[in-house]
């Protein structure tokens, strides 16, 4: 219940396995193609598998836009992506402002190693919602601390809130960083673990809608460990409308490419239409039975959670148990819950959430 | 002929792989793991992932040493090996020694992300291009005057692009000098199995086992692996970082999450690591094949009269065609390589690409291809 993990669909990928041996190097089928694929190390990865992640990556978002496969980029993981697209766009003391709470590896995949520092923007904990009054105002503090923005950072769906930002949000941040002409980078690794309504809205959809817009500033970070519950294959993806950034990126993919074996099993299993249907749609159902189920249960116990239509996770609500409110009384609360009520939850402080009392329980695992 | 790939054992692989369904998550056999796999991304790896690279480590270099699998941290490939290590020992603008000539590659994976400068150490193709104390003492002293930090010296032993190992007493020498300076030493040993003639190779990691003469303080030995070249894996991307040094261990460590290597490939190679008969077997005649074609390739260009440095290792031959430049500079071997690549339509590397990209305008070494 910690880690953020999506493990209710094997059972289909087993399926899948057994059903197409020649997906492996290694089965009888498909050993023919192992030498082949062991010394492949082209940094542009298979064009099979780049074809696939780019379909995949549509039909995620409902095939209502397209991906073009030259511009996938390969990342060790999401963290190697995340942290591929950052020494790309920016330099070592420059900033991305990011909403607050967000996924605490930030700070390491984002700054360790670039030199890049996070500016968090922070939003009101009713709703959390990224408003243009919050991005400016955290904006303009870091260019009064003489700070150089370089872009924003938006997850969506988010970790830790599991909401998805809706059409107009979208379109105001495409325009807020038109304006300030910086960088959006979207990590949307858990877009097909948006179960509910409202429907997803990925930034690849608004950005023809905003007049003007800079393509050059957009830029997608996209995984397969959240979306098919494979974290272990370290397959990492960034997807930009600059070629510039493609180019670059390309270049330092070389310190954290996939796995040319795992390519090889992923392109098959993606490029299975059938198959990649049928997943997205059970996958999608069983995310929100297990979640609904959850919900009905915290309820009955009087734990409140924001509403959420997507993710692996619930972002709960304990405002009111905690004895002072404080984050030294979250954190006491936290070590109650994972100590004597044995639950592994997150506390919010992790996220850099503002406000304490919030904690991040996970209801996707087997 | 351009790329340094070993593509001389797939047959054993191949023939490992059918009898030993199980290492893979996708056979019938093997898919009941596949969750559990999937699902893993701890950094530090399958326990039985590092256990096998560890043993597999110490029977390429004859048993001789052991190592120990929770100093094995995993990087993307030796290119991730090399970054990750450098980012670990140096900060921007300080300098690693580099003996020249080397692997072009190095000039990208060690500077580029890191800010480290490379410094070259001279060598002749008079002496069969051996690195020597005097070299060594030369380029630290440079970069003493221009006020460069140096923080560690790199060797690629057996060495890309010469084929050569380095003997008992220049690894001693080594070891004396870096300890002396109190700088670190990287070791780089990818093509450690590729050594397929007399003399034998020597491994760092013998001479702070055993020449315990010498003093050495362990924490400033690493050394970066992987299977990239001698099992001919360059795409599966298993780099390695192993360090005598528990704090660059911890550090890489949480450094490799920047790219782990799949878990469906530890798994895999877990397996076919721990089979001490395939190993055996695989590192023997891998041997054997290189040997046997590095003879082949020899008598080949010793029949039209093109003599190559004498090398007992690597994938690779280290050709010395200045008699066919028109003159000996480097627009010349340019020239030649032109003709080479476009003509004779064979893919080979012009020597300068392996030398340090000079800031004084003259060349370093001869512009031996």
């Amino acid at each position: 219940m910690g880690l953020a993990e999506n493990q209710l669909c094997f059972d289909l990928i087993e399926d899948w396995i057994r059903k197409n041996p020649i997906a492996s190097i290694c089965t009888a089928e498909g050993v023919k193609n192992f030498k082949d694929v062991a010394i492949f190390q082209d940094y542009h990865g298979f064009s099979e598998f780049r074809k696939a992640i780019a379909k995949f990556m549509s039909k995620v978002r409902g095939g209502r836009v397209t991906f073009d496969p030259d511009r996938i980029v390969m990342g060790g993981g999401p963290t190697g992506a995340n942290e591929l697209v950052m020494f790309c766009l920016a330099d070592p003391g420059d900033a991305f402002l990011v909403p607050s709470p967000c996924y605490p590896g930030f700070v390491r995949d984002l700054g360790w190693r670039t030199g890049a520092q996070i500016v968090p923007v922070h939003c009101d904990t009713q709703q959390f919602q990224v408003t243009k009054q919050a991005l400016e105002s955290a904006y303009e503090k870091a260019k009064n601390d003489k700070i150089n923005v370089k872009g924003l950072l938006i997850t969506n769906p988010s970790n830790p809130l599991g909401t998805t930002l809706d059409r107009e949000t979208l379109r105001n941040l495409v325009s807020f960083v038109n304006d300030k002409n910086i960088h959006l980078v979207c990590d949307e690794i858990y877009a097909a673990a948006a179960f509910d309504f409202p429907s997803y809205v990925s930034v690849s959809e608004v950005i023809e809608e905003v007049e003007n817009c800079d393509k050059d500033l957009i830029h997608i970070v996209y995984s397969l460990s959240k979306d098919m519950g494979l974290p272990g294959f370290r397959v990492g993806i960034v997807y930009s409308y600059n070629d510039a950034v493609v180019s670059c990126g390309r270049k330092v993919s070389s310190f954290g490419l996939v796995s040319s074996q795992t390519q090889h099993l992923l392109a098959a299993m993606l490029n299975d239409d059938v198959f990649v249907s049928n997943f997205l749609s059970e996958s999608s159902k069983r995310l929100k039975n297990r979640h609904d189920y959850f919900a009905k249960g915290l309820e009955e116990v009087g734990i409140n959670c924001l509403k959420n239509n997507a993710g692996l996770f619930f972002w709960m609500d304990l405002r009111r148990l905690l004895k002072e409110q404080t984050f030294d009384g979250e954190m006491a609360l936290w070590r109650v819950i994972v100590n004597e009520a044995k639950l592994n939850v997150s506390p919010g402080s992790s996220f850099q959430c503002s406000e304490p009392g919030w904690f991040r329980v996970t209801f996707a695992c087997s | 002929m351009g790329l340094a790939e070993n593509q001389l054992c797939f047959d054993l692989v191949q023939d490992w792989i059918l009898n030993n369904p199980r290492a893979s998550i996708c056979t019938p056999e093997g898919v009941d793991e596949f969750r559990d796999i999937a699902i893993f991304q701890d950094y530090h790896g399958l326990p039985e992932f590092r256990k096998a690279v560890a043993e597999f480590m110490g029977q390429v270099r004859g048993n001789r040493v052991t190592f120990d699998p929770d100093r094995i941290v995993m990087s993307g490939g030796a290119t991730g090996a090399h970054e990750m290590v450098t980012f670990c020992l140096a900060d921007p603008g300080e300098a690693f020694l580099v003996p020249v000539p080397y692997y072009p590659g190095f000039n990208r994976d060690l500077r580029w992300r890191t800010g480290v400068q490379l410094i070259p150490v001279h060598s002749e193709s008079a002496n069969n291009f051996k690195v020597t104390r005097e070299a060594l003492e030369e380029a630290y002293e440079k970069a003493q005057e221009e006020n460069i930090r140096v923080k560690g010296l790199l060797i690629t032993n057996p060495s890309n692009p010469l084929g050569t190992i380095l003997d008992r007493e220049t690894l001693r020498m080594i070891v004396r000098f870096i300890n002396e300076k109190s700088i670190h030493l990287v070791c780089d040993e990818i093509y450690a199995a590729t050594v397929f003639n007399q003399p034998p190779f020597v491994s760092i990691s013998e001479i702070i086992a055993e020449d315990t003469d010498i003093e050495c303080h362990t924490d400033l030995i690493h050394i970066v692996y992987s299977l990239s070249e001698d099992m001919g894996f360059p795409g599966f991307r298993v780099g390695v970082v192993y360090s005598y040094n528990d704090a660059v261990v911890n550090c890489a460590r949480k450094m490799s999450s920047f790219g782990l290597v799949s878990s469906q490939t530890q798994h895999l190679i877990a397996a076919m690591l721990s089979d001490d008969v395939f190993v055996t077997r695989f590192l023997a005649e891998s041997a054997r094949r290189l040997e046997r074609r590095h003879n082949g390739f020899t008598r080949g260009l010793a029949q039209v009269r093109i003599t190559c440095l004498e090398s007992n290792a690597g994938l690779f031959l280290w050709m010395d065609l200045h008699r066919l430049l028109k003159e000996q500079t480097l627009d010349a071997e340019m020239a030649l390589w032109k003709v080479i690549i476009n003509e004779v339509k064979l893919n080979v590397s012009p020597g300068f690409r392996f030398i340090a990209p000079n800031r004084a305008g003259s060349a370093y070494g001869s512009p031996a291809v």
